[in-house]
């Protein structure tokens, strides 16, 4: 065999370039998820030293986040094909604005729960991998943000599946093996029907990547089979994202788990979902998306309307918590329902739209998380997570109390929090798209969160303990609840700073929100047009 | 051979999705190891069935002889192969313990999570 | 199980399987085999180990806990890739290496120790969940 045979070969199968040190980026934090978890259940036994390492690790997750936020930014879609194959061949990993500004966003709440872990994980469960799991988790959600290929994302999902099976029975008290059994059998005949789409989408394209089948769809003639294999996705996307009517599974799972573990959950697992719908409905497939989008709008305003009226009935705070992800979920999908104007137009309707449910997204992200994480603090102070034993939260802990007013301000989308300009967004965009029914009911799903969340800060922060505390007498009474609220002691800090972190984010999202949407603009100008993302994986070449 | 397979998928996505409707989580399983397989089956369809020589190289050339068939779907169907039979312990292991500790395998009576008579919310102070 | 057969013939029979899974692991570099069978062969091994002389003597016998096995082979599989990154290209680039041993070559290459780590993974996590089953159908 001629060696320079096999260097022609080389030439035409293999990247040529070489590399500068910001190119390795895209990889990097996979790298830290999978190093830090594996150092981890090395060193099980040492579970002292697995806050101590995890912490750092989730830091320096985030920064490396905020490092490819920055350089996308910058500099544009960048793109990593691993082991040096050329695309298609090779997998691709492709960060655009939108998978940087989710990664950051998920890079965020992993340390925001790192944290918050760190005080309510008992050494038992961290014994059996509540960190490495974690970062089997994250590593998972990452993954599906940077990857380019779409059999890849299939493989992320399932990284982060197994990571949040882990999650979810560890413990294993009753209810969480029941909630457990529904997640793990829904959640992966979702992912199942991904598989089945993508490997028909194998057998019309004969490639994988992304950016190939975006252009080799667009140039595409007999386009039949493509709305079939859309249809399919969208199942499969609506599954993983919890949108009606296949929303089942959340509500009788996300309250069963520690509260740090739901708080992941409702944060990060029901918006890969919704990325990847995003993805590739809006960038691969944006004819047949238009063609689906009277379903869209409808299923988004159902989920909208169960997930308000679910958290209505609710009495337990973790349980209504779980709607509240469904009428976020409602919410993001009415960006992907509205109609697209002909191409080189890109204010229409669907950019606007988008662009809002984008900033939806990642404030649901930030915001879930937190509201989970708070209602583990108001369970560990009043002793309970149920609206009949809560109470006088806001009496005994004022900064407490004063964080969580701002996140259901922010959840039910008034101002001047987080949550109030991309549904201001989503309005204006299914106004101008001729939609008045769908604006209507982000509207009617927003005052019906309102309501459920005056209701439990009413009956958990502003009630003072009430008769619920069991005692012969008042001055009893006042003993026992003193002794409940005095019992904080050094877990407070630990638990507090993650709230804190995250309602900045909030704050700052809502009173200064141009710079965030100038990002999601230029991510959903990206979705819309994928000719950036194209070029950056075949760099100009056919 | 196309049609034969494709009629065996057929058939078992009919019989994964009957055995995945049911009640009992025991044949809810058995739903999804099929399910696995005929997803396995028709990527592996989608590939298109050529040439049935195996996709290797000679140990001393670098490309090639003959014409091989499409090593993509079968790397694809491998990679699912694994992560399904990983699902599958894990499924298994939590069923039973599911079952031990709810001694039950009837979703409709595992309703732990979700307490049949609960109440209203409380409607004021 | 209590058979006095299987119990005689299981340390014989896991220590073949397990030489053999090793095999079929160094096998795969330009055969088929590999990493993944190779590991489900050293786990059934030691499933058999468990079936035939209770759980304990196999966790002693294996000396680090199954875990801990599957978060080494993980990092032996994430350093390998970071080969690639050493010589300037790209992450899990293939970089081979040909040192000559008591007269031989050695093929050797980060996919070998890539191929290692799966292996370890798939030891370490089929063998704490067929042990864990074993554990649970004894009592």
């Amino acid at each position: 065999m001629a060696t320079e045979d096999l260097s022609l070969l080389k030439a035409e199968a293999m990247t040529q370039s070489t590399l500068a040190a910001v190119d390795h980026l895209p990889v990097m934090p996979l790298l830290i998820c999978f190093v830090f978890g594996s150092v981890l259940l090395m060193l099980r036994r040492r579970v002292d030293l697995h806050p101590v390492l995890a912490i750092p690790g989730l830091a320096l997750l985030l920064a490396t986040d905020i490092a490819i936020l920055w350089q996308v930014w910058t500099n544009g879609t960048m793109t990593l094909m691993l082991g040096g194959w050329l695309p298609p061949f090779g997998i691709a990993f492709t960060i655009d604005m939108m998978g940087a500004l989710f990664l950051t966003a998920a890079g965020f709440v992993a340390l925001a729960c790192g944290i918050y872990a760190a005080a309510s994980v008992d050494p038992v469960e961290r014994r059996f991998g509540f960190y490495p799991f974690l970062f089997m988790m994250i590593g998972g959600v990452s993954g599906a943000f940077i990857t380019g290929d779409i059999f890849n994302l299939y493989v992320w999902f399932e990284v982060m599946l197994i990571g949040s099976f882990g999650l979810i029975v560890l413990g294993s008290r009753h209810e969480q093996l029941d909630g457990a059994t529904k997640y793990c059998f829904l959640n992966l005949v979702g992912t199942t029907f991904f598989l089945i789409a993508t490997g028909y989408l194998y057998g019309l394209f004969g490639t994988l990547n992304m950016a190939d089948i975006a252009r080799k769809a667009a140039a595409m003639e007999d386009t039949g089979p493509l709305l079939t294999l859309v249809s399919l996705y969208f199942v499969s996307f609506a599954m993983k994202a919890a949108a009606f009517p296949l929303n089942s599974w959340l509500p009788a799972s996300y309250h069963t788990p520690r509260f740090v573990t739901s708080a992941l959950f409702a944060g990060l697992l029901t918006k890969v979902g919704i990325y990847a719908a995003i993805r590739v409905m809006l960038m691969i497939f944006p004819p047949e998306r238009a063609e689906l989008s009277v379903v869209i709008a409808w299923v988004a305003a159902l989920t909208m309307l169960i997930g308000g009226l679910g958290a209505l009935a609710q009495s337990d705070f973790r349980r209504l918590l779980n709607y509240m992800v469904i009428a976020g979920i409602g919410t993001i999908l009415v960006g992907l329902a509205l109609p697209q104007l002909p191409a080189g137009t890109d204010t229409g309707p669907i950019a606007i739209g988008m662009s809002g449910a984008i900033y939806y997204a990642i404030h649901s992200i930030i915001v879930m998380t937190a509201l989970y994480l708070a209602a583990g603090v108001a369970a560990h102070l009043t002793g309970s997570s149920s609206l009949h034993e809560m109470g006088g939260l806001w009496r005994h802990n004022p900064l407490f109390a004063g964080l969580v007013l701002v996140l259901f301000f922010a959840v039910s989308g008034l101002p001047p929090f987080s949550g109030f300009w991309p549904k201001l967004f989503l309005v204006r965009a299914t106004m101008s798209a001729d939609m008045p029914w769908l604006a209507a009911m982000v509207l009617f799903s927003g005052f019906l969160l309102t309501i459920a969340s005056a209701r439990v800060f009413a009956l958990g922060f502003w009630r003072s303990l009430p008769a619920a505390v069991d005692a012969p007498n008042d001055d009893e009474r006042a003993r026992i609840v003193g002794e409940r609220f005095s019992a904080a002691g050094p877990e407070k800090a630990a638990s507090l700073i993650p709230l804190l972190m995250l309602t900045a984010f909030v704050v700052i999202a809502g009173v200064w929100p141009e710079w965030l949407l100038q990002m999601t603009a230029s991510a959903t100008a990206g979705v819309l047009d994928p000719s950036g993302y194209i070029d950056s994986v075949f760099g100009g070449r056919p | 051979m196309e049609l034969a397979l494709t009629f065996a998928t057929a058939v078992l996505y009919s019989i994964a999705f009957y055995l995945l409707m049911s009640k009992h989580i025991i044949r809810m399983l058995l739903g999804v190891v099929i399910l696995s397989n005929a997803v396995n089956l028709s990527i592996f369809i989608n590939g298109r069935l050529t040439t049935i020589a195996p996709p290797l190289i000679p140990s001393d050339l670098s490309v090639p002889v003959d014409p091989i068939s499409n090593p993509l779907p079968q790397a694809l169907v491998l990679t699912a192969i694994v992560i399904a039979f990983s699902f599958f312990a894990f499924l298994l292991v939590l069923s039973y313990r599911a079952y031990q500790d709810l001694n039950t395998d009837d979703t409709d009576e595992m309703r732990v999570a979700e307490p049949k008579e609960e109440g209203l919310p409380p409607l004021g102070y | 199980m209590n058979s006095l057969i299987l119990r005689f013939a299981a340390p014989y029979l896991t220590a073949l399987m397990a030489l053999f899974s090793v095999f079929v692991l160094l096998r795969g570099h330009n055969e088929p085999g590999g990493g993944f069978i190779g590991g489900l062969i050293a786990s059934s091994a030691f499933a058999i180990y468990g079936i035939a002389s209770g759980v304990a003597p196999v966790r002693r016998a294996m000396v680090f806990h199954p875990v801990s096995i599957a978060g080494a082979g993980l990092f032996l599989a994430v350093i390998s890739g970071l080969g690639g990154i050493a010589v300037g290209e790209e992450f899990l680039y293939g970089v081979w290496w040909f040192p000559t041993f008591m007269g031989t070559e050695l093929h050797l290459s980060s996919i070998l120790f890539f191929d290692i780590g799966v292996y370890l993974v798939v030891v370490g996590t089929i063998t704490s969940i067929a042990l864990g089953l074993e554990e649970k159908g004894r009592n």
